[in-house]
């Protein structure tokens, strides 16, 4: 409908991957067994006092320098107030008025286009624990490992058009998060969520329409999914000339639809007052200074980069910064081979495919920039051809072997040597005399018999080129 | 004289000469505790065996060569609302009777740090709401000087353990006044310090941002021995402040020639009894005679404190209170057909009267659209009644005042008025609000009730505050006025 214009702003919670929690110094360690990393300060006793983590405040604060946020030089602690037994205190620790960051921007490539889309927001908070439902509906557990593991809930300003844009947002998103390492992102762990307020309006007008918020999206591809429905949905109501209600909905894997939670009049009050139990904190220039030293070059700096460092067409650049590991990786080749177009084709080719077929990355895979330069070496001298280099390197990827070990261990290595490869071509010139006296009657093909027959008497580790130009002179 | 009957450092003495046991005074204060209990009623929860094996393990320490502080091996009590491993700790509510903390609140740590001997816990009004004990979810408990009357509160069972010889020190906790009112309504001395001067790990919250822990004991040097033991800075607790702590005790004797007394003639006004007047204004010529010089003052917002109190510390409570919901700990009502109805009958049930009202209260407070007129603008008469005092301590150095308008008043004369029972605090609320240091000591009686002089002090001078108590203290002593008991008493009516 393209009278319509839709609205969509996002609300992401990612946990931060401190070491121990945000105000208790049990580890944050996910997938244990239940209520295993708790204490009296996580599990909300009476009696108990937080005590912030420093590295906490500090992840936070690299988040807010990654989208391009100011850093509130005063930043406090506030309660949330609600009942739920997921929540040990019945009251959240979050910030309300004056978050770590404000202000951001991030901006992505969306059909062809960059689009800059705002942040309002970076606030840190505790997360809840998890309950987990009996099969039977008669009881609930709650298991309190995740209980005041640090979160950044990063609030975008509503800025996106569509569910495909909504979608982009968080993969850029998520692409500068895993380049700061502040979170490992995961959202089927759900250290990276994602909740949706979604309005629509006539295009032109200024004014927001009433909007819906839409919660219960396990993956990037369901927010873009849920966001589609809720938008037809919201279109139809207009068109039907009914009005959009106020409500939290729940986005269905299953039927594939919204589903209302709760309406604006069953809204928690969540009682927003200053944490007493925490001092208000003061970010000054010497820890924004000291945090932004640790903020790496982000995905779009090192793009443009690569292009006119290394030459690279824009498709590879792209590819090779969507992880930092993959950048560092390749940059970690090129330095010891500074080939960057083969040293790409082989990151964003044969590496990629081995570490996609084996669900590996470039953190837990065994082959290591120096083995990759060492193979590329013995490639460029032409010890080993294209075709082994290729065999050679499944086998460096399955065992974790060095190029020149796996070619001694097999005998693969390419036979260049000039006067090995004669002995050899005389030998079959001798032994084959009718494709011998075929070549010399111009049957061309015979060539292909004859170098074919050297290749196997070397088991397939003679230089093709050497053969061919050796046979070519003595056949003369 | 019995053993039970010693002050800290007097019994101090007599165990580091080697002359008593801890063992022999523990014996003697539990026998007190049997014999006056059943009167007094201040104990929630008495710890004989714990208290035993501990003295033991300190007489074995003192005989294999340990130091004896000044607190080793002598018995004290804690409020019910501060944490004890494997001891239960209910905050004389319901909602708590069967909860057993697997931790220690900071302050329990510090004292057995010590060689101090835990005899039990006291009792108080339910989660430290409440000026009487009367509040207590389980018994109140009965003033030593006249059971009839409340011993104050909401530290009540500290103070009247301590007024009737069962320990020689409890620690209690003051959110409003709940240290210094019932220290003055049963004639001990009770100190509340400087908001962020002992460490609230292990208090069980009533308001966090007011509550602060503080001793009762009988006489001036002996809250200096227990300051010396429970300040400082803790790095469990965010809000303890980084302040040196000096040495009490060296306040103890020191002449207060010089030192100026801020006299403010809104804490003559408000509702006082005529008698309290006189004993306190007696308190002060007696002060006067001793060299300091005395100024007369206003602090203009005073009346605004308590109406303010009424707002914060129920707001926080409000907050602290909820995680009282039966699903981890504490009392649960059982028969329940959903999440919801567990919540609401838990707390309906476990809850007494004057914690949901102030539950009702603060959630009122902080309710959207109601929290700028409230909650935010009590914080704003907050801050005007700081600055009141922050003026005046720059023409003083302490501020003496009466601890309460009136003496202990009779069980059951006012549980019915919530308003009445509020206004028992009107004057230690303020300082409460402000953060400020405060003590009170028995200063005159009237009709054989005892009558508390509030010795209020800057930021962090608790011991400027022990100086000029102390020097009181010695100038007018009450050495011989002891609790009787009233109609209790033995061979008594």
């Amino acid at each position: 409908m393209d009278k319509y214009e839709v609205v969509i702003g996002l609300e992401v919670h990612l946990e931060l991957r401190t070491e121990t929690k945000i105000f208790c110094p049990c580890p944050t360690t996910f997938g244990d067994e239940p209520n295993t990393h708790v204490c009296p300060v996580c599990l909300g006793l009476p009696g108990v006092l937080p005590v912030l983590n420093k590295r906490a405040l500090e992840f936070a604060v690299l988040t807010g320098l990654a989208l391009n946020c100011d850093i509130n030089s005063y930043s406090k602690f506030d309660r949330k107030n609600y009942f739920y037994p997921d929540l040990p205190k019945a009251y959240q620790i979050s910030q309300y008025d004056f978050p770590v960051a404000k202000q951001g921007h991030l901006s992505m490539q969306t059909n062809g286009e960059t689009r800059v889309i705002g942040i309002n927001r970076v606030h840190l908070e505790e997360d809840a624990g998890k309950l987990i439902h009996s099969e039977d509906g008669l009881y609930s557990l709650v298991d309190y490992n995740r209980t005041g593991v640090p979160l950044v809930e990063i609030v975008s300003e509503p800025d996106i058009r569509s569910a495909e844009e909504a979608r982009v947002f968080l993969e850029a998103l998520k692409r500068i998060l895993l380049y700061t390492r502040v979170s490992d992102c995961k959202m089927e762990e759900g250290s990276l969520r994602c909740d949706a307020n979604i309005s629509i309006r006539l295009k032109g007008e200024t004014e927001l329409g009433t909007k819906t918020e839409l919660k219960n999206m396990n993956s990037f591809k369901a927010v873009q999914k849920g966001l589609e429905f809720e938008v037809e949905r919201q279109i139809e109501r207009l068109e039907r000339g009914e009005r959009i209600i106020q409500e939290t909905l729940r986005w269905d894997e299953g039927s594939a639809e919204t589903i209302s939670m709760r309406s604006k009049e069953e809204a928690h009050d969540y009682r927003y007052f200053p944490e007493p139990d925490l001092v208000p904190m003061e970010i000054g220039t010497q820890i924004v200074e000291e945090v932004k030293k640790r903020l790496p070059e982000l995905p779009q700096e090192k793009k443009e980069r690569f292009v006119i460092q290394y030459g690279l067409p824009e498709y590879d650049a792209e590819v090779l910064t969507s992880t930092r590991e993959m950048a560092d990786f390749f940059e970690d080749c090129v330095k010891g081979f500074p080939e960057p177009k083969i040293v790409s084709n082989w990151v964003m080719g044969e590496m990629s495919r081995h570490m996609n077929a084996a669900g590996l990355d470039f953190c837990n895979n065994k082959v290591l920039p120096e083995h990759l330069v060492e193979m590329l070496e013995m490639l460029q001298q032409g010890r080993i051809s294209g075709k082994m280099a290729k065999d050679i390197f499944a086998e460096m990827f399955s065992s974790g072997k060095k190029a020149e070990q796996v070619v001694a261990e097999k005998g693969l290595e390419q036979i260049s040597d000039q006067g090995v490869l004669e002995g050899i071509v005389e030998e079959v010139i001798k032994n084959n005399p009718g494709p011998v006296a075929d070549y010399r009657a111009k049957k061309k093909k015979a060539l292909g018999y004859l170098v074919g027959q050297a290749m196997k008497a070397t088991r397939g580790s003679a230089n093709p080129q050497m053969v061919n130009a050796i046979l070519r002179d003595k056949l003369k | 004289m019995n053993l039970y009957q010693l002050k800290i450092h007097e019994a101090h003495e007599l165990i580091r000469d080697r002359k008593v046991s801890s063992e022999e005074l523990l014996l003697s204060v539990l026998a007190r505790v049997e014999d006056v209990e059943g009167i007094v009623q201040g104990f929630v929860t008495v710890t004989g065996d714990y208290a035993l094996k501990k003295a033991r393990e300190t007489d074995q320490k003192i005989d294999r060569g340990q130091k004896v502080g000044p607190l080793t091996g002598i018995p004290f009590a804690l409020k019910d609302n501060m944490c004890s491993k494997d001891i239960l700790t209910t905050c004389s509510s319901k909602i708590l009777k069967n909860f057993v903390p697997p931790y220690n609140a900071e302050v329990f740590d510090r004292l057995e740090e010590q060689g101090a001997v835990l005899v039990g816990k006291t009792n108080m009004d339910e989660f430290a709401m409440g000026s009487s004990t009367e509040n207590s979810g389980y018994f109140s408990t009965r003033n030593p000087w006249d059971p009839a009357r409340v011993p104050g509160g909401s530290s009540g069972g500290s103070a009247a353990v301590v007024a009737a010889d069962e320990v020689p020190f409890a620690l209690g906790s003051d959110t409003g006044g709940s240290i210094r009112q019932p220290a003055s309504y049963c004639g001990v001395v009770g100190m509340k310090p400087t908001y962020g001067r002992v460490s609230r790990y292990g208090l069980i919250a009533f308001a966090s941002s007011l509550d602060q822990i503080g001793p009762l004991t009988r006489d001036v040097r002996d809250c200096a021995l227990v300051m010396n033991a429970i300040c400082g800075q803790d790095p469990k607790d965010s809000t303890s402040a980084p302040v040196e702590v000096p040495d009490y005790s060296s306040f103890i004797g020191k002449p207060v020639k010089g030192i100026r007394m801020g006299i403010a003639e809104e804490y003559f006004s408000l509702g006082i009894n005529d008698e309290v007047r006189k004993i306190v204004e007696k308190a002060i010529a007696r002060l006067d005679s001793l060299g300091m010089g005395k100024v007369e003052l206003s602090l203009p917002h005073t009346s605004y404190a308590l109406p303010a109190y009424y707002l914060v510390s129920p707001a926080e409570a409000s907050s602290n209170l909820a995680r009282y919901d039966g699903i981890r700990y504490g009392f649960r009502y059982e028969d329940s057909e959903s999440l919801l109805e567990t919540y609401k009958k838990t707390r309906s049930v476990g809850f007494g009267t004057e914690v949901k009202r102030r539950i009702m209260l603060g959630t009122y407070a902080l309710s959207s659209g109601y929290y700028d007129a409230y909650y935010l603008k009590a914080q704003k008469v907050r801050t005007l009644i700081k600055s009141d005092f922050d003026q005046a301590f720059e023409k003083c150095d302490v501020i003496v005042t009466p601890t309460a308008p009136t003496v202990s008043f009779r069980t059951g004369e006012k549980v019915r008025d919530p308003l009445q029972m509020y206004l028992n605090d009107v004057f230690t609320i303020p300082v409460s609000m402000s953060g400020l240091p405060a003590i009170s000591i028995p200063c005159g009686f009237i009709k054989g009730l005892p009558v508390g002089l509030q010795i209020i002090g800057k930021p962090f001078d608790e011991g400027t505050i022990l100086q000029v108590a102390a020097a009181f203290e010695e100038s007018m002593p009450f050495e011989d006025m002891k609790p009787g008991f009233g109609s209790y008493a033995k061979g008594g009516a």
